[in-house]
């Protein structure tokens, strides 16, 4: 019954969002702003509705409701409440509505905020989130009905939404349980970041369609949605940092990224996204490059898609399980309409969307911007590439291949070694002109000192060509970004009479989005030493072993102590948690206990890795195998992960980076009160 | 006579199968470490669980690939052989990559240096042929205020 009514609210919920699109259009083709408002209200109402559903759908999980299909698939009696209510988004139908609802939350947002500010783009704000969610919606209440039911017919038990004749109620006594890999608390967290950037990035491509769409093709849409731009950029790789670090922790593979498609359908966005962020700026600062700006957000928007897509068509698998599938070609037809009609409005606004200046440098921002632009965009046709090889290949060929890590790290690691150096030198360009002479003058401290760290490499840590590129290049960008930073700040302290910590703050204070900016580029080379270290430095070995026995890598000397296996009957799981002392020389180090969990409601492992992370490197030691029965000893696999922290570290600079450029500026609305003390003196570093 | 013939022809068989044993196992070396095995599983794909190595797969099948390598290599089988048979089983797949790596890469090199060339052509329009490296020098100063001023700062503070 309450199943039903979830359902019924989901069927509202779509007629409501299908109305507002039409509303919408209808009131601003005739100009009657009373439609227009119904369309917003409309609009507005989607929000409850949807938390109605998710509510009713909470309920069901936690109130261990079997008979509901994806209750049945998604939890079991034996998970803890907090796990039932984040399997909201454990499954594919789940998930779905998972979506919609985060996206009538952020457009209730948009249209609550500044309604009459907006006025003008907002009517196809609405048009675009609705027909957006109503495609979601749709796919809730016509394929994937996350209250669909089990009912026992004269055929076997199967799930109907609604109640098929001669049937009835089919409760299990008990659910398969969510996937043990999703139960870490990194799995709690990172499906609803990577959703969030992913919805949040609608905002941007709905204001873009608007002003297309109005004719208002000045920078005034991307002056509105800059912020929410970065607050999505950051959801986004929030949420691939943490997928990573789920990865490092619960795979057991020693690593936190495997160029896995579903990996990759999340990255596509995010490098169209951030392409988009630089290349907003050469619209706002020179009028330039308005089309490319309009065709990046639609990518970005179309990768969101194409994201979502990817990782719940069952098209990764096989292109077969792709046609078999309900939701699949939908999807594809759904990409396929807002990509034509978005390129077609472009092209009806080709002219409006002229140039106002023209480039002068190659060596000015803006000319730069624009090879960091092809350069993300070349990582684009990598990974776009290497996703679609395996099902172009088994499409035409019928051979199915795979295309792994060693092509994409052939592939993009010269191109993420140039956007490094692009990293270097642009920040010391200036809009308009910049010559090599000014450059020069500019960069030859910070290429000295970065020469000098990577020849200490050299003759202290490592004689690989690549890492010593890598290292440069590291060196060179924070070098870079240091020294404008201090000259910015120095300038500050002379000019205001303040310290220098001051002067530094409040340097980043009035300018947000440079130095916020800076901060991420630092953070970004924090990362790369980290994934220079475990792509070219990881050292591993294997070794069965009995009690008493030692196995040596790198430094470190792991003695096997002890094994333990253990019930957990309250949850379900089977515990067999090996102990080793680890010795670096004579050193006693401590402890490391990996542990193989075996989950008795999915019937699944999980090999959870011990670990001891310095700054130096990271010991990561799996339990690959013990039997109780058989006398050989227990076999485990251990890694030496040199520098990985560093990539944690980075990711954490990066958070600060990006909630300092995204902080709400309050400089514009100072602006605004008539002030009546005489102006002072303006300093370069204001 | 018959009996006789039985007799010899039964001897050769066991000869025969003896030399064999004996020969395959001269072949046995000592039995293969698990880093030995690694190092090729690591290139291999497991054939049942999407995107993963078959060194970290912890599957019971991907366990007895990894025990079939073993086998293999103790065997005297090159690390090619062990591929080609894996690939003869269970198809390219296995592979890390595909076997036609011309068709790989050629796509996005050409998609690639393509872009780079269309870059390269609005570079050359967008330029205005006027403008030459001195007018640059001179124009620097005053075009990007935040520089400029950062600059005439940093000199007048000096």
């Amino acid at each position: 019954m309450i199943a039903n009514f979830g359902y019924g609210v989901l069927v509202i919920s779509f007629m409501v969002t299908l109305y507002s699109v039409f509303a919408a259009i209808y009131g601003e083709r005739k100009q009657i702003p009373a439609m227009v408002e119904s369309a917003r209200r409309a609009m507005l109402l989607t929000w409850p509705l949807l938390t109605l559903a998710s509510l009713v759908l909470i309920y069901l999980l936690v109130n261990n409701h079997y008979e509901v299909q994806f209750v049945y698939e998604v939890t079991s009696r034996s998970m803890p409440t907090y796990l039932k209510v984040t399997a909201w988004w454990g499954g594919q139908a789940g998930s779905l509505l998972f979506w919609s609802w985060l996206m009538s939350a952020f457009a209730s947002l948009v249209t609550l905020r500044k309604w009459d500010r907006d006025r003008e783009f907002l009517p196809w704000v609405i048009v675009v989130a609705c027909v957006t969610m109503a495609f979601f919606i749709g796919m809730n209440v016509f394929f994937e009905n996350p209250f669909a039911q089990l009912y026992q017919t004269f055929d076997g038990v199967a799930a109907h939404t609604l109640r098929p004749a001669d049937s009835i109620l089919f409760t299990p006594e008990d659910g398969r349980g969510l996937n043990p890999l999703l139960r870490h608390p990194g799995m709690i967290i990172h499906p609803p970041m990577l959703s969030l950037g992913f919805v949040s990035f609608v905002i941007p491509y709905a204001f873009a369609i608007a002003a297309l769409v109005t004719g208002r093709t000045d920078d005034r849409w991307i002056r509105l949605t800059r912020r929410w731009t970065l607050w999505a950029w950051l959801f986004l790789s929030f949420g691939l940092v943490l997928g990573g670090r789920w990865a490092y922790d619960v795979l057991g593979w020693g690593g936190y990224w495997g160029w896995d498609p579903v990996e990759i359908a999340a990255f596509m966005p995010w490098l169209t996204g951030t392409a988009f962020l630089h290349s907003v700026m050469i619209q706002e600062k020179r009028g330039m490059f308005k089309q490319w700006n309009m065709l990046l957000i639609i990518l970005t928007y179309d990768l969101v898609i194409f994201g979502t897509f990817l990782t719940r068509s069952g098209v990764l698998s096989s292109v077969h399980s792709f046609a078999q599938s309900a939701i699949g070609p939908l999807f594809f037809a759904f990409i396929g309409f807002t990509l034509i009609t978005s390129v077609g409005l472009i092209i009806y606004r080709w002219d409006n969307l002229k140039s106002e200046m023209q480039m002068t440098s190659l060596l000015s921002r803006e000319a730069l911007f624009l090879l960091n632009n092809l350069l993300f965009m070349s990582i684009l046709v990598v990974c776009f590439w290497g996703v679609i090889f395996p099902l172009i290949s088994e499409l035409f060929t019928g051979q199915k291949v795979t295309v792994g890590p060693p092509f994409y790290e052939r592939a993009t690691s010269p191109l993420f070694a140039a956007l490094m150096l692009l990293m270097g030198i642009a920040p010391l360009s200036a809009w308009g002109h910049s010559t090599i002479r000014t450059l020069g003058r500019a960069i030859w401290k910070p290429i000295v000192g970065a020469v000098l760290i990577t020849a200490a490499l050299l003759a202290t840590y490592t004689r690989n060509v690549g890492a010593l590129i890598g290292f440069f290049l590291v060196a060179l960008v924070i070098l870079v970004t240091v020294y404008e930073y201090w000259r910015g700040g120095y300038a500050r302290q002379r000019s205001q009479g303040e310290n220098i910590l001051t002067a530094l703050w409040n340097l980043t204070g009035r300018n947000r989005r440079r130095y916020g900016g800076y901060i991420i580029h630092v953070s970004m080379m924090l990362m790369a030493i980290g994934i220079l270290g475990i792509e070219i430095f990881q050292m591993e070995t294997q070794g069965t072993l009995k009690q008493g026995e030692t196995l040596s890598l790198s430094n470190y000397e792991l003695r096997y102590r002890e094994i333990a296996q253990w019930d957990d009957l309250p949850s379900g799981v089977n515990y067999r948690r090996a102990v080793l002392d680890v010795y670096e020389g004579d050193e006693y180090l401590g402890q490391l206990a990996p542990r193989i969990d075996y989950y008795y409601d999915s019937q699944q492992n999980m090999t959870i890795p011990g670990q001891r992370s310095t700054m130096r490197d990271d010991l990561y030691v799996l339990l690959v195998d013990w039997e109780p029965v058989a006398a050989t000893g227990a076999t485990f696999k251990v890694y030496v992960n040199p520098l990985v922290n560093w990539l944690w570290l980075g990711s954490l600079l990066f958070l600060a980076g990006v909630i300092i450029a995204a902080w709400p500026d309050k400089e514009r609305e100072r602006v605004a009160v008539p002030v009546k003390k005489p102006v002072q003196q303006t300093s370069a570093a204001d | 006579m018959g009996s006789s013939r039985i007799a010899f022809y039964s001897l050769l068989v066991t000869l025969v199968l003896a030399g064999l044993w004996a020969g395959s196992a001269s072949a046995q070396g000592p039995t293969p470490t698990d880093d030995e095995v690694n190092r090729i599983a690591k290139q291999l794909y497991c054939p049942v669980c999407e995107s993963t190595p078959l060194d970290v797969c912890p599957t019971e099948a991907c366990r007895q690939w990894r025990d079939l390598i073993r086998t293999m290599l103790a065997e005297g089988k090159s690390e090619a052989e062990i591929e080609q048979y894996f690939v003869t089983q269970y198809g390219a797949r296995v592979l890390a990559e595909p076997p036609n790596r011309l068709a790989t890469y050629l796509v996005p090199a050409v998609a690639i240096l393509l872009g780079a060339f269309m870059l390269f052509r609005g570079f050359q329009m967008w330029m205005k042929p006027s403008v030459t490296e001195a007018d640059l020098e001179e124009a620097q100063p005053s075009q990007d205020p935040y520089v400029a001023r950062l600059e005439e700062e940093l000199k007048k503070r000096k």
